[in-house]
């Protein structure tokens, strides 16, 4: 297989991971929001549906839109896709 | 100013300037205090932020087209993450959300949640692969992927219906804000709102628009969370409302249950003014289904993956790597917002309906409420109103009824917050509005501009007259958008909602494939454009017009319809037509790794 190949399986790879966590956090766990906010595992006291919707959700995507850019970056680094005018 | 020193400079250059903004809040507030009159604060405030922003454009103003298209490609990544967050922090998001979230709690959250969400498709399926593509515009990319004029212009007509919804909101909200800032009426007021959004762009293209709406998004992001902060700290709810509201939250059930939700007569209802709302669902109880939930934002993903004015954001950074850390800063400034919308939904709502607070209104007698200033104020403004509708002389949760707007606009008031607080909340709707909606008219008229006039009409045109179209039909644009903005037919959540479905409808999947799939080709991309847009609109005024629906879609949710065609479509017609040829491929192949040059030259 050649390097841009591969490059791209591992790439793809990672969109997968990626869109899997997406998909939990913005649309699988809200499947059973009435369910969830009955939870006894309550954040900073608010029921756990409703500080998912506030910050929760919100903030996980914050946290994997870096750690995809990271990973991303390995696997360009890994094969030498690299830019060279980054600043 | 020269400019590559400028872009070293550019925390200190900011720096200075949020510094001098919190001068300028607190001069005001002593001026406040010395007496000076409401009125004229609030002109103050509107009056000097404007003054600023139109000064920057006009110091960014350029000659040189990538400058014009994509700011020449040097924005840094924090800095294009601060102007993505105010490009796309709208009216909407500013002056509405909170409001929506207020009145329908739970089943409008899915906004927040579709709202952010949406980045992590932006940063994974799109903005790194366009960044490489090199491209102008959105259909820039559409027409060099798939090839022909055809498909290129299906993108135009798709990215201008989208976009041109969504951009007489904004200049809606701007009117709004500067009639009631400025005291003139809204018909005037739409036009000294289109006047500043053109000043900001109209000379200095997207570079001007970059520097304004990172300024833009300093001061919205001020006046968003310091009435947030004061109003927890003054009802004594928690230093850091964030983390410290849940005994709010959890008393605001209980008054929900001890007030139950009584519903009105429609006779009753009808004495309502048009566009007010009482609160007639839970505030953190799941009141919608599932899918009602998750329709919308699925809806609201999609669609930010496909709105031009935030995808073209992210061709401005010198690098792809940039692009993509810059989705996630983007993200991050947005969170700061969108995690306190919820929080200011709460306090205001408390602070009204709690009759252990001195400033709730629920169980006062109606004479009383009614000589209250703050509720005189805002009645007159057509965004309260009260009425004794069964007759015991007391204000019951069902009589009392408010705009969506004033959640944000009026609470700092009710709160008891000085009138300072007022004009710079005003002064943050404005820069809501006014950066939005310059990022939306630059999207049209550099679309109809590069795409159509430069690609299509006139291939052959210089440099100077490129530019000369380009902002003869930012103009002209701006003045449609004011025009249709003054007649006021949606609401402003309303049409935002629109915009999201429309895009959805016509550009994702066209855009998602043209990276993803090799195999998609023109007639394909066309077939999905085309067909994606049409069925999604057709649906939509069914429904307006009585129509049933299905799968419990509704008008704020169509363009899972037309997405869903969208999809089928493209994929069904790409694969009985002839494959994309080698070239294509190869193309398709070169946009997928970060490093060599972009596809399309500097200068195209």
């Amino acid at each position: 297989m050649s390097k841009q190949a591969q490059h791209w399986e591992k790439t793809r790879g990672l969109l997968f991971v990626t869109l899997a966590i997406w998909f939990v956090f913005s649309i699988g766990i809200f499947l059973f929001g009435a369910e969830m906010n009955e939870s006894n595992f309550r954040p900073f006291g608010y029921p756990l549906t409703y500080w998912f919707t506030c910050q929760g959700s919100l903030g996980i995507f914050v946290i994997l839109i870096f750690w995809f850019a990271n990973r991303q970056e390995k696997i360009d680094e890994e094969f030498g896709f690299t830019e060279k005018e980054d600043d | 100013m020269i400019k590559g020193k400028f872009i070293d400079n550019l925390p200190k250059v900011y720096g200075i300037y949020t510094g001098g903004f919190l001068v300028f809040i607190i001069l005001m507030a002593i001026a406040e205090s010395a007496g000076m009159s409401a009125k004229l604060i609030g002109i103050f405030f509107v009056a000097f932020t404007v003054g600023i922003y139109a000064l920057i454009g006009y110091l960014s103003r350029t000659l040189q087209l990538d400058a014009y298209y994509v700011a020449g490609r040097q924005v840094p990544t924090v800095f294009n993450g601060m102007a993505t967050a105010a490009d796309w922090m709208s009216g909407a998001s500013f002056v509405a959300m909170a409001g929506g979230i207020y009145f329908k709690g739970y089943g409008y959250m899915a906004l927040l949640v579709g709202w952010t969400g949406g980045y992590v498709l932006v940063a994974s399926l799109l903005a790194p692969y366009l960044r490489k593509f090199g491209c102008y515009t959105v259909p820039d990319f559409i027409g060099t992927r798939y090839g022909g004029n055809l498909a290129r212009v299906c993108a135009v007509i798709v990215l201008t219906v989208a976009s041109f919804t969504y951009v007489t909101a904004q200049i809606n909200a701007t009117g709004t804000i500067a009639s009631v800032a400025l005291d003139i009426p809204f018909g005037i007021a739409v036009y000294v709102g289109l006047a500043s959004i053109l000043i900001c762009s109209m000379l200095g293209g997207m570079r001007a628009v970059t520097w304004t709406q990172v300024a833009q998004y300093i001061v919205l992001i001020i006046a968003y969370l310091i009435p947030v902060f004061w109003i927890s700290n003054k009802l004594g709810a928690g230093f850091f409302p964030h983390f410290m509201l849940a005994d709010e939250v959890a008393r605001i059930a209980e008054l929900e249950q001890q007030f139950g939700f009584v519903k009105n007569s429609a006779a009753d209802l009808k004495t309502v003014p048009k566009g007010l709302a009482g609160i007639t669902k839970a505030h953190s109880a799941v009141n919608a289904t599932p899918w009602a939930f998750i329709s919308l934002a699925v809806c609201m993903m999609a669609g930010t993956a496909s709105l031009p004015h935030v995808m073209m954001r992210y061709f401005t950074t010198p690098s792809v790597k940039s692009a993509r850390r810059s989705v996630g800063w983007s993200l991050f400034f947005i969170f700061l917002l969108y995690s306190s919308a919820p929080m200011l939904a709460t306090l205001s709502k408390l602070s009204l309906i709690d009759p252990n607070l001195a400033t709730g209104i629920i169980g006062k007698s109606i004479s009383e409420v009614q000589s209250i200033d703050w509720y005189q104020n805002w009645n007159q403004a057509n965004l309260m109103f009260i009425s004794d509708f069964n007759g015991n002389g007391t204000l019951e949760l069902n009589e009392f009824f408010m705009g969506g707007k004033a959640v944000v606009l009026a609470t700092p008031e009710i709160a008891g917050l000085p009138y300072v607080i007022s004009g710079l909340v005003a002064a943050g709707g404005m820069a809501a509005a006014m950066s939005t909606a310059d990022g939306l008219v630059l999207a049209i008229a550099n679309a109809l501009s590069h795409d159509l006039y430069y690609k299509i009409i006139d291939p052959k045109a210089e440099t100077a007259k490129r530019l000369i179209v380009a902002r003869v039909l930012l103009v002209i644009i701006g003045f449609a958008g004011a025009t249709i903005a003054a007649l006021e037919i949606q609401g402003i959540l309303g049409s935002v909602i629109w915009a999201f479905d429309f895009a959805m409808s016509g550009l994702f999947f066209p855009l998602v494939l043209g990276v993803w799939w090799k195999r998609a080709n023109a007639p394909g991309a066309v077939a999905g454009m085309l067909l994606g847009l049409i069925s999604g609109t057709a649906y939509l005024v069914w429904v307006r017009n009585g129509g049933a629906g299905f799968w419990g879609v509704t008008q704020l949710t169509f363009g899972i319809v037309g997405s869903l065609v969208s999809l089928v479509s493209m994929v069904v017609v790409s694969l009985m037509t002839k494959a994309p040829d080698a070239a294509t491929q190869k193309m398709v192949d070169e946009v997928r790794v970060p490093s060599g040059r972009t596809v399309l030259g500097k200068q195209h």
